[in-house]
Formats: structure tokens, C-alpha cells, sequence
């Protein structure tokens, strides 16, 4: 099993004429993945690398029962793309787009508290289930198929952490990156929440990062619901206050966001948490017994 | 994008809130000058783009023209928290009665807008918050209805507020929540909001921050970017598209992804080095970017070796090797640089780098060894 997307993915991608959707739906296409359909306005009846393009994510869910959605829409029109797939009645909306007003993103989450649907991103590199599916713009050649769930605030990072695992021998169940924005549509309890409750999925990395208070919010969950082991990882200990490291959501703001306040909250919470990268497949390795 | 005080209180005064009337001096002279206008008692107050000013000296209260003047020729070029103060505001002075405190902020945790207001206003909320709790209204709008006149008449009642004050506050209430949305704000906050003798409720402090991600809507206020306040390295960075803040150590650092510089920081401070920046060059091994990344961390004098650690996902080890080199040649830089490759093509890439290596070109294969190599070059000098 995975978390999210798997085979019974039916992919519709947003934004798929643009110089990065068309990019990375050639590669989700390469990993298998079964994308059904494009929506790009007024480009409806083209076609991309055998993909048919709609004008309007009603028209492709009614031609192709698409039932996720990737958006690669530029960050002006990003909040309107995420509305028309969660009223086209998608059940994964996976937003990769950087740069979203915060304003746009707090109704586009209000909104959604109304729909049965999950949000990832934005800001995100997708989610990714190693030989299932591939609704992300993750390098799939470093992933392996196995039982160790991730997720992430950050791209880079994730691939660097996954890459340790795989050169370990061990796989993942489904990776996802949840974004570096300051709000995101699912933050690291719901995604653990999904990997607790996945038979397959035996260890879980936490990737967070300075600002907010998302990782001690997560690290209470884990301690209160959790039996499945999690290993963490906190960047930003270097971060000076006030200065916004690359992600617009990775700013030291305030006692709660410094990482030292979340090592100390994971650390309290008895979770595992790695010094470095390199550590975190020591202790999955650990972990897994 | 964090707005000095006189342009925050414009924006305010916009939507309908009101203030002190002031003035902005850029020289002692001037300050005279919007002192003798206003006649009486003025205050001077530095702008700067942090807090913490009233402790630093950086606000004077003071009765005659000739008083302002030497008020401000104290301030103006005075250092705050690594601030230079260039303006002062010169304002009116006012009767006060009490000081009040609200904002609005964005909750991440809610995702929605957060209201904070207190009766005791002009001291640090945050001390407030755990001196005195209960002092506080907190109160979250829903981003999709605004704020409604209920929840309005809930915080006032909640804040024991009655008469002029409670009708005052409301109406500041109302348009300071219209100001947070339509100004795409991050945080509107007026501390202290005052009441004044003749029952005037007025703004005698304005912080406000416009969300980076809108100013594309917002032209208006993308111009009040102070580009001189900004850093020269930090400044160049962010009209090429660059993700660098300047910190204080020796250490350069570039790499792709947020993320993974943050690490990388993090990992050559624990391998006893300290990191002279965060550079974040995205994702791509464009040569061109590579070549302005690298010039703006070395034209930091402070840096004595650099550190490249570039993670190949989508973009291949190979191209960012090729990309790097370019770049080395490009810039001429003689500095030691210590480059860490892996991922997609990693090997195909440190091939290429040990081929044709400038000599002050190391490469090492994990981030630990190539952290450790660059702390180590940095103390035996670098350049």
C-alpha cells in the first residue's frame, strides 16, 4: 500500500502546455503513472504526448473520471486552478506552484475544510509512491520501492534524505512533500496520520524547518497516536531571526520557530531526531530493528 | 516586505484609520522645521525596519523646534540593532488617556487571520502574553466571510470597553481588518492604539508587513522597497533571482534547494566552521546563474573558501558540473571551493570535475567531508 496516490490514480495535470507541466508530465508519464488528462484554457482538443487537453478541469473529469489533480499554474492564477479541482470533485489536489499570495491560500484552505479532498502543497515537490504512481516533480530514479514513509517541508532535502535510504537498502512507501509556505493545505499530522494508519508503512521521516510551529504540533500528535516509529530532521539551526531562508515560509519569527524549540519539543516527545542528513538513515536503519 | 513607520500609518490613514499628523525629516534642519509647524510638543522618532527603538534611544519626545533639531541630529545615523537610521518622523504630540494594543496577523497553525487586541497597550504583547493572559482578546476571522460585526462586539465587550472608546475602537477594528486584506498584509499592528483626552482613538505606532508573494497585485507598494536599507550583496541576489541572506561568518555557501542550504549551514557550523551566507540557486545548472551566485558569495570579503553542495534531482550531476566550471572560468575566482556532487549522475559529474579541476577545485563526496574540507581551508586562510 501507499499513502495518497498509488495505481488507482487517475491523473489529471493543470497547467500541462506550460514549459513545466509539459516537463514534468513527460517524466510522470515515464514512471508509469496513469495521467488521463490536461487542462489548459483555451487549448481545449489539443493533445500532449498522447495526454488530450480540456479547457476546464468539468470538461476532463467528465471525459476521463480523473480523480487527482497536479497544478503547475503560474502563482496569480494557482488559487483559482486549486478551486476548480476541488469543486471538479478531485480527491488529491497536489499544487507545485511557489509564490501563491498567503491571502489566496487562506481561503483556498477555508474552502476546503468543506470538501472531502486533500491539498498538498503548494510550494511542493508532490508525492511520490516508488513504481505507482509519480504525481511529483521528485527524481524517481533515486527512489525504491519499501516500507518507510516520508515527509517534508522541503524538496532538496528530501531527495538527499531518500537517497541515503535507498543507497541503504532501504525503500519507501510514499514520499510527500508537503511545501514551504507559510500555509499549506496539510500539514505533517495528516500525512502521519495516513502513514500510521497504512499497514505497509513501518518507520516514518519528518523533515521540517524553521518557522511556524507545524513540527511541535506534529511532535504531540506522534507521542499522543502514534505506535509507528518517526525519525526527524530539522534544518535552519543557523537561521538568524527575521530573514527568510529560500522557502517564504522559513523565517525565525518568534521563540516557537527557532529549530532548537522543535528539536527540543521531537526530543521531548521521545521521537528520534538526526543531527544531519546522513543520520537519519542511521536511525531508520535503527528503527526498523 | 516589512514597511517603515510613516509609510505603514499612510497606508492606515488610506483606510480610515486614524493618526498623528507627521512629518519625515532626513536632516536635523528638517526636523526644525516639521517642529516648528506643528509648534509644542513633538516626538522624533527614528525609522527603522526593526524594533526595539524606544529602548535604543531612537525616540524623543521634546518641546521646541531648537530641542527637535538636536533630537534628531542624535538619531539620524544612529545604529539600531544593525539599523542606520536615515529618517526621522517628526509628529504632533497628543493628550493620551490610555494605550491599547491590536494587530492582525496570519495564524499558520488556523490558516486563517488572528486578531489580537489588549487594554495594555505600548509594552511588548509578547511579555503581556505571559505576564498578564488574560489581558489579551484573541479572536480568528474566517478568511472567506471577513471579519463580522459580531466578533467585532465581541472583542470590545470581552475588553471591558464602553462609550467613545468602545465605538473608536470598533470602527479602527473594522478598517484595520479591510487595510490587513486589501494590502495582501502579513501583519497589521498598531501599538499603542490611543485614546485620547477629546476621545479621539488614534494609531500612534504602525507595523506593517506586505506578503513578498503579492506585490505583483500591489506596484504601489513593491516601489517602497527601501533599496538602500538593503544589503549591497543581498540587493544584487534578489534582482537576479536569488535566494541569499548574509550572515557573519567565512564560509560561502551556495546549493539547490532551501532545504538542503539550510542543512548545509547547519552542517558546517557543526563541523566547527561558521557560515558567511544562505544561498539557495534553484534547481537548474545554468552557468549563468552558477556564475552571479558565485560572484555575489565571494564578493563578500569575509568569505574565505566557498561550499557547493548540489543535490542532482531533475537537474543531472553532470550539468551542474559542467555549468560550475563554466562558471569558475567566468568569474576567475581563485578561492579554494569545495564541491559536493550527488544524486542523478553524481559520478558522471565528479568525473567531469576531476578531468579538468582548476586547482583550487576539491571535490568531496558527502555533504560531512565537504562541510569539514571547507571549514578546514576557510582557518588555514583561503585566499
Amino acid at each position: 500500500m501507499a499513502i495518497l496516490v498509488d495505481e488507482g490514480t487517475r491523473l489529471l495535470v493543470q497547467g500541462i502546455t506550460g514549459r513545466e507541466g509539459a516537463f514534468h508530465t513527460g517524466r510522470m508519464l515515464e514512471s508509469g503513472t496513469n495521467v488521463v488528462a490536461g487542462v489548459t484554457p483555451g487549448k481545449g482538443g489539443q493533445d500532449y504526448e498522447g495526454v488530450p487537453v480540456f479547457n476546464t478541469v468539468e470538461q476532463a473529469v467528465g471525459e476521463t473520471r480523473a480523480n487527482a489533480s497536479v497544478i503547475f499554474v503560474p502563482p496569480p492564477f494557482a488559487a483559482d486552478a486549486i478551486f476548480e479541482s476541488l469543486d471538479g470533485g478531485m480527491s488529491t489536489v497536489c499544487c507545485i506552484t511557489e509564490g501563491i499570495p498567503v491571502h489566496d491560500m487562506m481561503r483556498v484552505t477555508d474552502y476546503l475544510q468543506t470538501k472531502d479532498a486533500t491539498l498538498i502543497g503548494p510550494n511542493c515537490p508532490g508525492v511520490l509512491s516508488p513504481e505507482k504512481a509519480n504525481v511529483s516533480i521528485m527524481p524517481r530514479d533515486i527512489f525504491t520501492p519499501g516500507n518507510v514513509g516520508v515527509v517534508s517541508r522541503s524538496g532538496t532535502l528530501t531527495y538527499q534524505i531518500v537517497n541515503e535510504l535507498t543507497q541503504r537498502g532501504i525503500g519507501q512507501s510514499t514520499a510527500v512533500g508537503i511545501g514551504g509556505d507559510p500555509i499549506i493545505g496539510t500539514n505533517f499530522i495528516e500525512i502521519l496520520a495516513k502513514f500510521e494508519a497504512d499497514p505497509e508503512t513501518d518507520c516514518v521521516v519528518m523533515i521540517g524547518e524553521i518557522g511556524g510551529n507545524a513540527e511541535q504540533l506534529a511532535a504531540e500528535y506522534v507521542q499522543r497516536e502514534m505506535s509507528t516509529p518517526v525519525v526527524a530532521y530539522i534544518a535552519g539551526f543557523t537561521a538568524p531571526e527575521g530573514k527568510t531562508m529560500g522557502h517564504a515560509g522559513a523565517i525565525v519569527s518568534g521563540g516557537e520557530s527557532t529549530a532548537e524549540a522543535k528539536s527540543e519539543a521531537l526530543r521531548r516527545a521521545g521521537i528520534r531526531a538526526a543531527t544531519n542528513p546522513s543520520e537519519v538513515a542511521d536511525l531508520v536503519a535503527e528503527a526498523l530493528g | 516586505m516589512d514597511l517603515y513607520e510613516y509609510q505603514g500609518k499612510e497606508l492606515l490613514r488610506k483606510h480610515g484609520v486614524e493618526t498623528l499628523e507627521g512629518i519625515v525629516a532626513e536632516t536635523a534642519e528638517e526636523a526644525r522645521q516639521a517642529a516648528e509647524r506643528f509648534g509644542g510638543t513633538v516626538a522624533v522618532k527614528a525609522q527603522v525596519l526593526t524594533g526595539g527603538r524606544g529602548k535604543a534611544g531612537g525616540i524623543k519626545v521634546v518641546h521646541s523646534p531648537e530641542e527637535a533639531e538636536s533630537a534628531a541630529q542624535q538619531i539620524l545615523g544612529m545604529d539600531i540593532r544593525g539599523h542606520t537610521v536615515r529618517r526621522v518622523l517628526i509628529e504632533a504630540g497628543a493628550d493620551i488617556e490610555t494605550e491599547m494594543y491590536l494587530s492582525v496577523t496570519v495564524d499558520r497553525a488556523a490558516k486563517k487571520p488572528l486578531i489580537l487586541f489588549s487594554t495594555e497597550g505600548g509594552v511588548d504583547i509578547e511579555e503581556v502574553a505571559e505576564t498578564n493572559p488574560e489581558a489579551i482578546v484573541r479572536l480568528h476571522a474566517d478568511p472567506l466571510l471577513g471579519l463580522l460585526p459580531y466578533q467585532v462586539r465581541e472583542i470590545i465587550f470581552s475588553a471591558g470597553l464602553e462609550g467613545d472608546a468602545a465605538k473608536g475602537v470598533g470602527k479602527v477594528l473594522n478598517n484595520l481588518y479591510k487595510a490587513f486584506e486589501e494590502l495582501d498584509a502579513s501583519l497589521v499592528e498598531i501599538n499603542p492604539l490611543v485614546v485620547t483626552g477629546d476621545g479621539r482613538v488614534l494609531a500612534l505606532d504602525a507595523k506593517v508587513t506586505v506578503d513578498n508573494s503579492s506585490l505583483y497585485r500591489h506596484p504601489d507598494i513593491a516601489e517602497l522597497h527601501d533599496v538602500e536599507a538593503a544589503d549591497p550583496q543581498e540587493q544584487r541576489a534578489q534582482e537576479a533571482d536569488l535566494q541569499y541572506v548574509k550572515l557573519d561568518g567565512d564560509v560561502g555557501i551556495l546549493g539547490n534547494g532551501a532545504g538542503l542550504v539550510m542543512s548545509t549551514l547547519d552542517v558546517v557550523a557543526q563541523a566547527g566552521g561558521e557560515p558567511a551566507n544562505f544561498c539557495d540557486v534553484g534547481g537548474g545548472a545554468d552557468a549563468e546563474k552558477i556564475s552571479t551566485a558565485l560572484d555575489i558569495v565571494t564578493s563578500n570579503e569575509q568569505v574565505k573558501s566557498v561550499l557547493f553542495n548540489i543535490f542532482g534531482g531533475i537537474t543531472r550531476g553532470d550539468e551542474v558540473a559542467r555549468g560550475l566550471l563554466s562558471a569558475i572560468d567566468r568569474t576567475g575566482i581563485d578561492l579554494p571551493i569545495v564541491v559536493r556532487l550527488d544524486g542523478t549522475n553524481a559520478e558522471e559529474g565528479r568525473q567531469i570535475l576531476a578531468e579538468n579541476t582548476p586547482e583550487n577545485v576539491v571535490t568531496e563526496e558527502t555533504m560531512l567531508e565537504a562541510a569539514r574540507r571547507a571549514v578546514e581551508l576557510a582557518r588555514d586562510g583561503g585566499r
